[in-house]
């Protein structure tokens, strides 16, 4: 049985310290703020290291943290099936909603599978890129659509195709 | 060169031979409104590109503009024919937020996984039923529909709703349940044993069935797991995974049931047929979690006059900043809520629903290339998906 404190000392080891940016343990669940860059690395070494082995990701979030904290982030639920833990891990970046450019974030595809879809779908509803996402497109909207409906600062069309909507 | 995704590098590099066949949005195997664009030679697909999102109603955005209690009834449309087990996994992680879950009254508790129970083999039953008539027979569909309807009178009897029942609060209940349901279900239990093994003789062990099903959409375990399967998929594929007994969440620990697997009898583990299996297996069990529930709640946690399912209800509920990664055993596997809350509002800031069929339904193209499209049916039926989830 690992604990927070375990992973990070295993992070620490492998990657050195600039990995970890901060940790979180106000809430139920301890988190790790892992550097943007370096996320693919961390997830493959919890994933492959016999002693986490985080083989399953449960759950992957696009956040947009409102205009103004000027923040984007990507919220990776982990959970190991042999040992039965789980740790979440956090990547977020500063960005101006308000900007035309998309947040990029990088893929974690590769590592698991199942953040394929989890990943359009942040890209569909909160407006995040994931680079190295084989087929980033919308998933859940029309392709069509415009703006990106879990922004905070989002605001409801007036019209679709025409149609006046209410 | 420009980015291409995926799609466009499949769908624009079609052989002479092959063929775009669309499967959806309104083929009633598609089991609601899914579509699958298939690229076919002949009857073998070779690539499977599901579409989804013609259910969408954004969730998660009602969610950021409601209050807690208030979302309840969205979280009964997600998986709608599991409506008491996901606002179960919504009302337990409230209350694990606030810190009140320890505070619930057993009684209530129990009738939470009562109905929770009563909820997974109904959507167990359609699951069965469906599949029989995604295969070709017929008459599993119309028994599985007429033991169901027991299951939805009771559920109505409780909560005054057949399908989406707002009955599990935070804190409580939206009533105690009435008086002589207890008996009732015994009497659906009793009168339901029989039907389940006239339904295996019928259609489980039912060679025709057997040689549509085995071998069928073998998924290995190492693949489910990668692809975030869960629920009676990754149990198929033979990994023993429960969240009721991994995180013992509610009574659960108190309960005794066993967690089917599959074995592979049929042909190679973790094929149509074992799936099938899995949720038969596993209303079996259930039966058995409503028998043990039913003693107690008849026993030693009875019925009072002054009893109250309302009494532990919080009257505003504020949680603490925090963030809080909320998941349960749904009849389609692992639902998760993730909730970002201020510690200010009501409202929290930010919900992320994790639905199981979504990530069972990704891993479709990976075990379908190469297979017939009556087998696609074969596949697709076995995995379970519910569109008002997938979609959410």
């Amino acid at each position: 049985m690992v604990s927070a404190d375990d992973i990070k000392t295993i992070l620490l080891q492998k990657f050195g310290s600039e990995v970890i940016l901060a940790e979180e343990h106000t809430g139920l669940q301890e988190a790790l703020f892992i550097h943007p860059e370096r996320i693919v690395e961390v997830c493959l070494e919890l994933r492959d290291n016999p002693k986490t082995y985080f083989d399953f990701l449960s759950c992957l979030t696009g956040v947009d943290f409102g205009v103004e904290e000027n923040k984007f982030g990507v919220i990776y639920h982990l959970s190991s099936l042999p040992y039965k833990t789980q740790i979440t891990l956090k990547v977020i970046k500063d960005h101006d909603p308000t900007d035309e450019a998309l947040p990029s974030f990088q893929s974690v595809v590769h590592v698991w599978r199942t953040a394929e879809w989890h990943e359009r779908e942040a890209f569909d509803l909160v407006g995040i890129i994931f680079e190295n996402n084989p087929d980033l497109r919308r998933i859940l909207l029309p392709d069509d659509w415009e703006g990106y409906p879990l922004r905070k600062n989002y605001k409801n069309p007036e019209y679709y195709k025409g149609i006046k909507v209410d | 060169m420009p980015f291409k995704t995926r799609y466009e590098q499949l769908t624009s590099a079609i052989e002479p031979e092959e063929m775009i066949l669309n499967m959806g949005p309104q083929h009633p195997s598609t089991h609601g409104v899914l579509r699958l664009e298939l690229i076919t030679d002949g009857e073998i697909i070779k690539e499977v590109i599901p579409h989804i999102g013609y259910l969408h109603r954004c969730f998660e955005k009602h969610a950021e503009s409601l209050t807690y209690q208030q979302t309840i009834p969205f979280t009964d449309r997600m998986d709608y024919l599991a409506s008491m087990n996901n606002s179960h996994a919504w009302v337990m992680g409230v209350e694990r937020m606030l810190g009140i879950e320890n505070e619930i009254p057993k009684r209530i508790e129990y009738i939470r996984v009562l109905v929770c129970e009563l909820n997974r083999i109904g959507s167990h039953l359609i699951a069965l039923g469906t599949y029989g008539i995604d295969i070709g027979a017929f008459t599993p569909f119309l028994w599985c529909f007429r033991d169901r309807e027991h299951i939805m009178n009771m559920l109505e009897w409780a909560s005054g709703s057949r399908m989406l029942y707002n009955y599990i609060w935070v804190g409580g209940l939206f009533y105690d349940l009435p008086v002589g349901f207890e008996d009732r279900c015994r009497e659906f239990i009793n009168y339901f044993k029989p039907k389940l093994a006239e339904l295996n003789q019928l259609l489980t062990d039912n060679q025709i069935f057997i040689s549509r099903t085995a071998n069928i959409g073998v998924l290995p375990m190492s693949l489910a797991i990668n692809y975030g399967c869960s629920g009676p998929v990754l149990r198929a594929s033979g990994l023993k995974w429960d969240l009721r007994r991994v995180d013992e969440y509610s009574v659960y620990p108190e309960l005794e049931f066993e967690i089917p697997v599959g074995k592979g009898e049929m042909g190679a583990k973790g094929d149509c047929w074992d799936r099938f299996k899995v949720r038969i297996d596993e209303v079996v069990q259930s039966i058995h979690i409503i028998e043990q529930c039913l003693e107690r709640l008849q026993k030693e946690l009875k019925r009072t006059p002054d009893f109250d399912p309302r009494a532990k209800m919080p009257k505003k509920i504020i949680p603490k900043a925090q963030d809080y990664y909320v998941r349960a055993e749904n009849p389609k596997g692992e639902l998760g809520f993730y909730f970002i809350t201020d510690g200010k509002s009501e409202i929290p800031k930010r919900v992320k629903a994790r639905a199981p069929s979504f990530s069972n339904l990704q891993v479709i193209p990976e075990i379908s290339r190469g297979v017939m499209i009556a087998d696609l049916i074969a596949i697709l039926g076995s995995i379970d998906i519910v569109l008002g989830e997938v979609d959410r």
